[in-house]
């Protein structure tokens, strides 16, 4: 075995190296393995007691998620506050915003990679892990609101006895593929940076269960420099297949919408607007779970105030692109002299009783104005405001997605269909039994996977050794 | 297999068949430079292991290069052209249905799916074709019957020279990878 001491005194302690390094002093390949590992081999009982309490929390959401799922097959859509015009209501909001959450794993892994980023070392694993588990709650939406969901194969091109077939020039059929090569290529490429991971785990403790089934999962990896070759070649190639895959996929989502004709939707600035609201919220979410877990876990030495400060900098920047989306949907109602959509967007924004105006305003507050603070380096290494705007973020993309879509269906062109959406019980059950789901996921994760990259670790300290090696 | 017929010619000979002999470094760099040098001194059939990838070092093991873009970029094209295909086939052959005034074969709008298709079938070739390629997943290699070799997946390098090289020679060969300076030099049982 190789270390049969206790890493207990490595575990407790970290010292934040600043805003200037990826990784804090004091490594060396052995210990940083440790590390990580240890994380995942402690003793159950040594888990932090906030994983604990996080996990009860996180858990009893599913079991809310669970009520309400069978109360919503039980009874029909019916439960939830759905009524035509809106027929899409949260299902459809919370998709968005779930997979959105998801652009930013894949974004910190595969585009970063190709613009060699040492900050995406120790951050990618986990935003890797939240992409999968992101998508899979925003997966589940659009199949619960299909009303008759155990149907929801016929979305699928098979051949059947009806010999009827999806439709290929609708975006929702495009959603389908997206979606689904999305969650796949998310899962393939998590994988194949955990095989090497495996390993280590494997050879850490051999001839234990837990031993065993990470070396099952390792598939025999010994780092053969053959192996390894192949492996960087088609790491890289993952990486250049899912760059325009995430591009691609947020933008079908947007196409759900300014495909339509709908005022308020038929927007071409949305598949741009779209993606840089995806990463912005992605970016928020990997914060917001980020700073939390690395305090809890004494892993400030290899999350540390420089990969807050990078993530930081990239939801301003964003953020930005956001504020443009909103600005250029403004100018493009006044532009366009177009009667129903210029009502579309003065529905938006002018207080009148009975109608959401307020959800606007909460939206660019939280979205574009409170980010600003972000200007302020201060702001920016204060690890608690940096949360705190990462939240703040992550409710204002939730409120994104409920103005466009329920704003725009209240009020389409004849005002005999105009209605209102007020959501259930039931909604909130589901969309919060959705974050429990993602919340259990990631606990899950973190205790039973090397949340951080170890091999990607070693090579970063190994560039550290040897500067030559950077940038060839 | 192997192992049984390892274990059968131990019966016999009473004597272990060697997989090869391995030497133990603790940097990268004193690895690369002795896997250069084997490469100098004869050596084809030889392996070199590492806790992370090493730039260079498949090159200094003889290794020049992979079939894996190749792979990769065919399944790519058959992805896309599956894709299309089967958007056209849904839309012209098998259901054909005038939307708004549009031609059967309205093919801007297969575009996503094409796209989505060569992306899912790609990745999916990518990793399969490099896992089979490197012959994994393989529940035995006799590498890992070295006590020492569980520090290459952590902070050791380890350079093996395998008996199926025709210059290798149990003495000879040993002497050869400790003139290299390691910090051990171990036999391989097969």
């Amino acid at each position: 075995m190789a270390d049969e001491r206790d890493d207990s005194a490595l575990m407790d302690t970290a010292v934040d190296p600043g805003p200037d390094k990826v990784i804090g002093s004091g490594f060396d390949m052995g210990s940083a393995t440790d590390k990580i590992a240890g994380v995942v081999y402690r003793p159950l009982l040594k888990t932090p007691k906030q994983m604990f309490i996080g996990f009860a929390v996180a858990f009893a959401l599913v079991n809310l998620f669970l009520v309400a799922v069978t109360f919503l097959f039980y009874k029909g859509v019916g439960v939830w506050g759905i009524v035509i015009p809106i027929a899409w209501g949260f299902a459809i909001v919370n998709f968005v915003w779930w997979i959105g959450i998801g652009h930013a794993g894949t974004l910190i892994s595969a585009i970063l990679l190709l613009l060699k980023q040492d900050w995406r070392t120790s951050i990618n694993r986990f935003s890797e892990a939240m992409t999968l588990f992101a998508v899979a709650c925003a997966g589940m939406f659009p199949i619960l609101h299909l009303g008759r969901p155990w149907l929801a194969y016929w979305l699928l091109p098979y051949p059947n006895q009806m010999w009827l077939w999806p439709q290929p020039r609708s975006p929702l059929i495009w959603d389908v593929f997206a979606v689904s090569t999305y969650a796949t290529v998310s899962f393939i490429f998590w994988f194949t940076g955990l095989i090497p991971d495996f390993a280590t785990m494997r050879d850490k403790r051999p001839n234990t269960l837990a031993g065993r089934i990470y070396g099952m999962l390792a598939m025999g990896w010994r780092g053969s420099a053959r192996h390894w070759a192949r492996y960087q070649k088609t790491y890289l190639l993952l990486a250049g297949l899912s760059t325009p895959l995430v591009v691609s996929v947020h933008s079908v989502v947007s196409f759900d919408f300014s495909v339509a004709i709908l005022p308020g939707w038929h927007t071409t600035i949305f598949p741009p607007y779209f993606v840089a609201g995806a990463i912005y919220s992605g970016f928020a979410m990997v914060l917001s779970l980020a700073i939390p877990v690395r305090r809890w876990y004494h892993l400030e030495d290899l999350i540390t105030m420089r990969h807050i400060e990078a993530m930081s900098k990239v939801m301003l920047g964003t953020g930005l692109i956001v504020a443009y989306g909103y600005a250029m949907e403004a100018f493009m109602a006044w532009y366009s002299v177009g009667t129903y959509e210029r009502y579309a967007f003065y529905n938006r924004i002018f207080p009148q009783p009975g109608t959401y105006w307020w959800t606007y305003w909460l939206l660019i507050l939280s979205n574009i104005l409170i980010p600003q603070l972000l200007w302020s380096k201060r702001v920016r290494l204060n690890v608690l405001a940096v949360f705190a705007i990462s939240i703040v973020v992550n409710i204002g993309m939730w409120l994104e997605r409920f103005v466009i879509v329920v704003t725009s269906l209240t009020r389409d062109f004849v005002p005999s269909s105009w209605g209102m959406y007020y959501p259930t019980f039931w909604d909130w059950a589901t969309y919060f039994g959705t974050i429990g789901v993602f919340l259990s996921l990631m606990f899950l994760f973190i205790r039973g996977i090397p949340a951080i990259s170890i091999f990607e670790t070693r090579e970063v300290l190994h560039h550290e050794v040897a500067p030559s090696h950077v940038g060839d | 297999m192997r192992l049984r017929r390892a274990m059968l010619e131990t019966k016999a000979t009473g004597q272990v068949e060697i997989y090869g002999l391995m030497a133990e470094f603790d940097t990268p760099e004193s690895l690369l430079a002795a896997a250069e040098r084997a490469r100098q001194a004869g050596y084809r059939e030889m392996d070199a292991y590492t806790p992370l990838p090493i730039e260079g070092l498949a090159e200094a093991i003889g290794f020049r290069r992979t079939l894996i873009e190749k792979i990769v970029f065919t399944a790519g094209l058959l992805g896309a052209t599956g894709g299309f295909m089967l958007c056209w086939w849904m839309t012209v052959v098998a259901y054909p249905h005038i939307v708004a005034g549009r031609p059967l074969n309205s093919w801007p709008a297969y575009i996503p799916i094409t796209f989505e298709s060569m992306v899912l079938v790609s990745c999916i070739v990518a990793v399969i074709g490099m896992l089979m390629l490197n012959g994994l997943p393989q529940p035995y290699h006799p590498v890992f019957n070295v006590k020492e070799f569980e520090r290459a997946s952590r902070d050791r390098f380890f350079l093996c020279i395998e008996a199926r090289d025709p210059r290798f020679h149990t003495e000879a060969t040993r002497e050869f990878l400790e003139s290299l300076k390691p910090l051990e030099v171990m036999e391989v049982e097969s």
